[in-house]
């Protein structure tokens, strides 16, 4: 019985003694041993190509998805050597079930090696992220190649060069002398008349040019209409007022404003502050040229070239003025605004029109006439195509050139 | 030469620009970020000019008590106002470390823009919302046809858009409700208006800057 | 004393309001009461013009500043639909699995924050929530500023507060870069090239979440939010037609009409467009916000603007009437 109970005692210290142990080295084992991830199955058929149509600098990576792309893969990951033998830098990664890359950062003419990694990642409870990953077999050497021509855009050379080609022959027929009939567009007709009630009233005539800069085309549009107000002014000797709101607007409107003043001999009749520059700001720009409204009262207002939310404000306030108005601008946008306040409105390519329209020189009917042809044609090119829509046929699959 | 040597550039920069479009091998890759880079460099130069102009022409008006000379010293006050705060701001944040912008909250740039400037503006485009309804009581009248057609889209576009349109017409079925007939003003008769005159806009861009690339059109050059 | 009839008007109106308990609500019968009132005060108008006394500017202006302004303190709830582009933005920003980058554009300025601001704050709540990578950037100088605005708005949610979201790998503000539409450009080739730090001037090779973003070809989808030029058109014609990405965008209702021929043709992956597009994308996503507060004085002052159409028509009538008797 003794010898039982020392049996019994002695068991129980060996086992109090082994437990703290076995605790220690289960703590242990979870410290030292992280969980494990299952690396997926890598991607394979890695193609890499050069990116047509681009300056050499892309190069087309695709792959076949890991067999693991549902199951464990969380993204793909490129990998891109100039050598075969490493290291493979990752340069980008694509989320599960995306099977291509496009690698940007190449350099025209280095050979590159490609790979691609299935990449499956684990976040613990304790916020370490734990990764597993495949690599595929290597491709490669790949080298991108710069193109000297865009095929994709070449659709749109083809239109140019119809558009270009028609624009020449009609400005040709125009300098052979044959008539070239323009419809008359309403609001370029009342420019003579706006300015002409302005000198009656003997108030002034704003011209205001748009919140865009020289690079916008509608801006040079405006600067070209101008000198023709401003040539009718210095002939009636009527106020032009023309706030600006860019810089470089101001100092070509300028000119044009000076260079019409002297060819209708009244250079002494320009002053420099006609054209002055107000500021970049959109919304203090329409402040400032609604204040100058309230206290000049214009009888003419000529709102021409971009335009945005001031718009409506602009011309309200010229409505409010009593003045008569006049604008054209190709922000689509914009022109219910104008169309709603102005007295007339240019629509869409009007406004390009409108310099052709008020010189009347044959050159720029014969453009005018040029692209009026080639708006036809376009019309003709929706309808066909319309039609082979209706029909089944997708053109514009056939054309997709990639 | 004071005339061919704009145009020779004008025509240079302009068929330069055309053929970055399609030819994508280099050096023409390079001249579209170039060119943007150099107008940029020129436009933040050319700021200066119109600063200077602005100031000559207010301190023009002060001086000879123009009508609206109280205006111009506004115009002046507030002008000195900003640049002296950004100034005052900017050597300030240069002192700090790191160094810190006059642009950051806290200084009195920022102060100005968040209390003076953007309520402003604010209150300029919100002026938009009197005068649509003021030009919409003068222009949507039933002249002719084209302005029934105008008015009529208006008010289906206008109801449909808010929730009362679809409150309102809630007895009819759902293709009927007059959100929809909004949707499909929206859709078929407005997007074939707008791409109408995106293809105008675009031929009448392209005859343009073919004119001014020629030199054909040189009224922005010389009057 | 006439003369500072305006003046005396526009202080005691100062000074009710000053006075007034914030925030007021009117209860729902107050409400209908008002509304009713407006009404009733439109049809006098109305009744007045068939009499021939012909109504000002000033009128409509007070009708429409009394539309815009009494609604915010009622309290009526209006029942929503949402619109086909608007789910389909929805739908397309759902389907991004968790841990998608997402490319958010902020092209705006304060004044079109009221229309925008809403779409943004909804948008960046439901991509918190859904663990959605964010790259903040702006073509407009105070873009990256609203986005500010939008995401610490946001990260007072509980929700999101609880998901513990981090500057730099949950999202990244870019700031602006000044270029319009050459910097679209750019980025098809590099972010880093544009962007080599973010708003904060940190080193853009240091912030976890650009890890492996190089250019749109990393990117899953690009939220543009846009008022203007440059913006959505400039995404499209840029980022979607040459680097084939997928965009989403956000519009203001005057920018909204013309951005609709790139929604047929499945340029735009969605578009919500105005306030009522800013409401309908809240509740799409699942995140009210301010936008159906504003929805209210929009249907007000949309029903006086309807209604000063009929009275100017009553009044083009009234004037036929009149040259007819006159024998003109």
């Amino acid at each position: 019985m003794d010898r039982l109970k020392t049996l019994l005692f002695l068991t129980s210290v060996v086992i109090l003694l082994c437990l703290p142990a076995y605790s220690q080295t289960s703590i242990d084992s979870t410290a030292a041993v992280k969980p494990a991830v299952e690396s997926p199955a890598s991607p394979t058929n890695v193609v890499a190509k050069d990116t047509k149509n681009d300056d050499g600098s892309a190069m087309d990576i695709s792959w076949q998805l890991s067999p693991d792309d549902k199951r464990l893969v969380t993204k793909y990951v490129v990998l891109r050597s100039k050598s075969p033998n490493g290291p493979f830098v990752g340069i980008g990664s694509t989320t599960k079930g995306q099977s291509f890359y496009t690698d940007n950062g190449d350099t025209v003419g280095v050979s590159y090696y490609y790979k691609v990694a299935a990449v499956n990642e684990l976040k613990t409870a304790d916020g370490q992220v734990v990764v597993g990953s495949s690599e595929s077999s290597m491709v490669g050497p790949v080298k991108p190649v710069a193109q000297w021509f865009n095929l994709r855009r070449t659709d749109v050379l083809i239109w140019l060069f119809i558009t270009c080609a028609a624009i020449l022959f009609y400005i040709m027929q125009a300098k052979s002398g044959k008539e070239l009939y323009v419809r008359k567009i309403a609001g370029i007709d009342a420019v003579d008349d706006a300015i002409g009630r302005a000198t009656e009233m003997g108030r002034k005539v704003f011209f205001v040019p748009g919140i865009q800069d020289m690079d916008d085309v509608a801006t040079i549009a405006a600067i070209t209409i101008l000198g023709r107000v401003a040539r009718i002014c210095a002939t009636n000797e009527t106020m032009l007022d023309v706030p600006v709101s860019k810089s470089l607007v101001m100092v070509t409107a300028r000119e044009s404003v000076r260079e019409a003043y002297s060819r209708v001999g009244r250079p002494d009749a320009f002053k420099e502050d006609q054209v002055h520059y107000v500021t970049d700001d959109q919304f203090g720009y329409a402040a400032a040229i609604d204040g100058m409204v309230m206290r000049d009262k214009p009888a003419a207002m000529f709102y021409m070239g971009g335009f945005f939310a001031e718009a409506l404000i602009l011309a309200e306030t010229g409505n409010n003025a009593g003045a008569i108005q006049i604008a054209g601008t190709n922000q689509p946008a914009q022109i219910p605004f104008f169309v709603a306040a102005c007295d007339y409105t240019l629509i869409g390519e009007e406004l390009f029109a409108a310099s052709a329209y008020l010189e009347r020189e044959p050159r720029l009917l014969g453009s005018l006439k040029g692209q009026d042809f080639a708006k036809g044609l376009f019309l003709l090119a929706i309808f066909l195509l319309l039609i082979l829509a209706m029909l089944g046929v997708n053109w514009v699959t056939i054309m997709d050139v990639s | 030469m004071k005339r061919e040597i704009p145009l020779i550039i004008t025509f240079v920069a302009g068929v330069a620009f055309v053929l970055q479009y399609f030819i994508p091998h280099y050096p023409f890759n390079r001249f579209e970020n170039l060119f943007s880079d150099w107008f940029s460099i020129v436009g933040a130069f050319a700021i200066w000019l119109g600063a200077l102009s602005l100031i000559k022409l207010c301190l023009l008006n002060i001086s000879k008590k123009a009508h609206d000379w109280p205006i111009s010293l506004l115009i002046i006050v507030c002008f000195l106002a900003i640049v002296v705060a950004g100034a005052i701001d900017g050597f300030n944040g240069l002192k700090n470390v790191p160094t810190t912008s006059f642009r950051d909250p806290g200084t009195n740039f920022d102060w100005l823009y968040q209390n003076v400037y953007t309520p402003l503006s604010a209150t300029m485009f919100a002026i938009l919302a009197f005068f649509v309804a003021s030009a919409s009581y003068r222009a949507f009248r039933a002249r002719n046809t084209a302005a029934t057609l105008l008015l009529l889209s208006a008010f289906f576009v206008m109801i449909g858009r808010v929730p009362i349109g679809d409150y309102l017409s809630a007895w009819l079925p759902p293709s009927w409700q007059l959100s929809q007939w909004a949707n499909w003003l929206m859709a078929f008769p407005n997007t074939a208006g707008q791409r109408a005159v995106m293809i105008g806009i675009a031929l009448g861009t392209v005859s343009t800057s073919l004119r001014i690339i020629l030199g054909i059109e040189r009224a922005h050059l010389e009057g | 004393m006439k003369k500072f009839l305006p003046w005396i008007i526009l202080v005691a109106l100062i000074i009710v309001v000053a006075l007034l308990p914030k925030p007021l609500e009117i209860s729902p019968t107050v409400s209908v009461i008002v509304t009713v009132l407006l009404g009733l005060a439109l049809t006098g108008v109305l009744v007045m013009t068939m009499r021939g006394h012909l109504i000002g500017r000033r009128t409509v202006f007070l009708f429409i500043g009394a539309s815009l302004t009494l609604p915010f303190f009622m309290n009526f709830q209006m029942p929503i639909k949402v619109a086909p582009e608007v789910q389909e933005l929805y739908d397309a920003i759902a389907k991004l699995p968790p841990g998608s980058k997402v490319l958010a554009a902020f092209d705006y300025d304060p004044p079109s924050a009221p229309e925008l601001q809403p779409q943004a704050e909804a948008f960046m709540a439901y991509a918190f929530k859904h663990d959605l990578k964010v790259i903040i950037m702006g073509l407009w100088p105070q873009g990256p500023q609203q986005a500010d605005m939008a995401i610490q708005k946001v990260l007072q949610q509980p929700a999101i507060r609880a998901k513990n979201i981090k500057y730099g790998v949950d999202y990244v503000n870019l700031g602006f870069q000044s270029g319009n539409e050459f910097v679209i450009q750019r980025m098809g080739s590099s972010f880093r090239g544009m962007f080599p730090r973010d708003i904060y001037n940190t080193d853009c090779d240091k912030i976890p979440i650009l890890n492996g973003v190089d250019n749109f070809s990393n990117i899953d989808f690009v939220f543009n939010l846009s008022s203007g030029y440059p913006g959505t058109v400039e995404w499209v014609q840029i980022a979607v037609d040459r680097y084939g990405v997928k965009l989403g965008a956000g519009n203001t209702a005057v920018q909204a009409p013309s951005v609709y021929p790139y929604l047929s043709s499945h340029k735009l992956t969605g578009l919500a467009g105005g306030m009522s597009g800013a409401w309908q994308f809240e509740q799409a996503t699942g995140e009210p916000g301010v936008a159906s507060t504003y929805v209210l004085p929009q249907t007000f002052s949309h029903m006086v603007v309807i209604g000063f159409i009929i009275i100017g028509n009553v009044a083009l009538f009234v004037g036929y009437r009149k040259s007819r008797q006159e024998g003109v």
